[in-house]
């Protein structure tokens, strides 16, 4: 089996006295889609919030490409290629989809300490090719993400993270509170992910939804792994069990 | 037809200007052509920097989901830290620098313990309110410090110029300041993670702004603005006032919130505060000329204010819910 492109030992975490995640130790490979399943408080969020940079590890290790990392912030992860999309923290309504896209990495003619004026050409062409690239075809770059539906809105996640070539993408519940239509959507957008070379993550509560996308899956229970097997290999009906 | 509407109903500052239109021509009609003489213009081209550069530090603060009650005593303390030095000898370019340290240091410190404690805005500043007048009146030791005669250059801030002296030089500065802000917040990446922090915090946070950076650099900016508005005044009249200012903390969110600024954050716009400001004035103003009494004035900008944020939300509302392809 090829290298895994994350390789996380003995990660140890403390909520005040709550020992969140208990010596967990993951190896994810590239190019498959895991699944992370686990009841609230099961550690799956600690877990994810330590991969993407929001909450650092009390004890443990992350490699990444054989690599040992410490993020201590999301942009670390960013620039790491692990991009993290949540239900609803990753877009801003009041702002257009081009900016949107761009947040924290736009695009400028020059700079003085860090700060310069706005390719707006250049983000406006590139967001259209990303969000064409994902199939998802929206009237134009300038509509506030408020106006998009659920769905939609997840799309230009996805699109932003292939935008900036990330490796591994973890989707954190994408399809909590969508319609079936969107969800479908959404879980369409995830199967794409595998023919793009990128490694995903996806969450949720909705065993059938993981079953549909995902080749392995992880199931956590407080603060430990408790099951961890290819789709093929196991059922919903056996993961219910060891939760 | 349609499209052009929909952008008309999504820009509330676009229905203050129609407004502020309406306004100039009923005070126009109401004082049988007082109003727009030169006289007059000049005389509210000369008033509106100052409310105008508050108003456009609260607007850029309060589109980055934070609020500032402490501009007016701001306004107060920057002159009168400035006037302190000049009465003892010190000329004036180290004099009007030390008072605009010393707003933004306040600024600083209004963002700090909003960031640092967690807690509102409204909360620090409030008390930063209180802080700032009382220091003004200290060191003013209650009696306004003389200003020495020729130490101002008011050549290069308050002097008429332009055709007819029109201008104020004031004016100018005020007119580069909004631009400079205009841009820095339309067309800079800093202006992108201003509305994005105000607009939905987890999710600029989340994607590596420095929110708490941007915020502090918001509040120092306003704070700023005001102690140089108020630097204006000072250098208009010749004499700084230890109550200069009061109560124009809340004028200046009158004239955000009446340009479109959201009191949520993440909405509005300078020339919408602006235009707020400039509103505020002309009716100032329209009612003294049109021989009403001025007791009214609160009374209008108080409806005013109310007006402006109902219609918007319903314009915004409106124009969300028209469909058209773009």
């Amino acid at each position: 089996m090829a290298a895994p492109i994350i390789a996380i030992k003995g990660l140890q975490k403390w909520y005040s006295g709550v020992h969140a995640l208990k010596n967990v130790t993951l190896d994810i490979y590239p190019d498959e889609a895991l699944g992370l399943v686990g009841d609230n408080g099961a550690g799956k969020s600690t877990l994810i919030n330590i991969l993407s940079g929001t909450q650092k590890p009390d004890g443990g290790e992350i490699r990444i490409e054989g690599e040992p990392v410490r993020f201590s912030n999301p942009r670390d992860a960013m620039d790491r290629g692990i991009e993290t999309i949540y239900q609803y923290n990753s877009m801003v309504p009041t702002m257009t989809i081009a900016r949107n896209v761009f947040i924290g990495r736009e695009p400028v003619k020059g700079s003085v300490f860090g700060i310069g004026i706005l390719d707006q050409k250049r983000m406006r062409d590139e967001s259209v090719k990303a969000i064409a690239d994902v199939d998802l075809h929206l009237r134009s770059p300038d509509a506030l993400v408020g106006e998009l539906s659920g769905g939609q809105r997840q799309g230009v996640a996805i699109a932003r993270a292939m935008h900036f070539k990330s490796k591994v993408m973890i989707l954190d519940e994408p399809t909590n509170h969508l319609s079936v239509k969107e969800t479908r959507k959404v879980i369409g957008f995830v199967r794409a992910l595998k023919a793009q070379n990128i490694t995903s993550v996806f969450i949720s509560h909705n065993m059938h939804h993981v079953f549909e996308c995902c080749d392995r899956v992880v199931a956590m229970a407080r603060g430990e792994i408790v099951l961890d097997k290819r789709i093929g290999e196991t059922s919903i009906e056996e993961i219910h069990e060891v939760l | 037809m349609k499209r052009l509407m929909k952008i008309y109903l999504e820009k509330p500052e676009l229905a203050a200007v129609v407004f502020l239109l309406l306004l100039l021509l009923v005070f126009q009609i109401r004082s049988n052509g007082v109003f727009l003489n030169t006289q007059n213009v000049r005389g509210m081209l000369g008033l509106l920097p100052e409310m105008g550069l508050v108003a456009i530090g609260v607007t850029l603060l309060m589109i980055c989901g934070e609020f500032d009650l402490s501009v007016g005593s701001v306004f107060a303390l920057t002159p009168m830290t400035m006037a302190v030095m000049l009465a003892a000898g010190v000329p004036f370019a180290p004099a009007f620098a030390a008072g605009l340290a010393i707003a933004a240091l306040i600024g600083f410190f209004n963002g700090f313990i909003t960031i640092r404690f967690a807690i509102p805005s409204f909360i620090t500043t409030l008390g930063m309110l209180f802080i700032a007048r009382s220091l003004t009146v200290v060191i003013s030791g209650g009696f306004p410090p003389v200003i020495p005669a020729n130490a101002l250059p008011k050549w290069l801030f308050t002097i008429y110029v332009g055709p007819g002296d029109l201008f104020r030089m004031s004016f100018f500065w005020f007119v580069a300041v909004a631009i400079l802000v205009t841009v820095l917040l339309s067309r800079t990446n800093f202006g992108n993670w201003v509305r994005a922090t105000g607009g939905f915090l987890p999710a600029a946070q989340s994607m590596g702004i420095p929110t708490a950076r941007v915020k502090v650099a918001c509040f120092m900016i306003c704070s700023v603005l005001a102690g140089f508005a108020g630097t204006i005044q000072v250098m208009r009249l010749g004499a700084p006032l230890p109550s200069i200012g009061e109560g124009l903390e809340l004028q200046a969110v009158s004239a955000a919130v009446i340009g479109g600024a959201s009191l949520a954050g993440g909405i509005g716009t300078i020339f919408g505060g602006i235009i707020g400001a400039a509103l505020i004035r002309v009716i100032d103003n329209g009612l003294v000329l049109s021989q009403v009494d001025a007791n009214w004035f609160k009374m209008a900008i108080g409806f005013l204010t109310i007006f402006a944020v109902v219609m918007n939300a319903w314009l915004r509302k409106r124009g969300r819910a028209m469909k058209v392809e773009t």
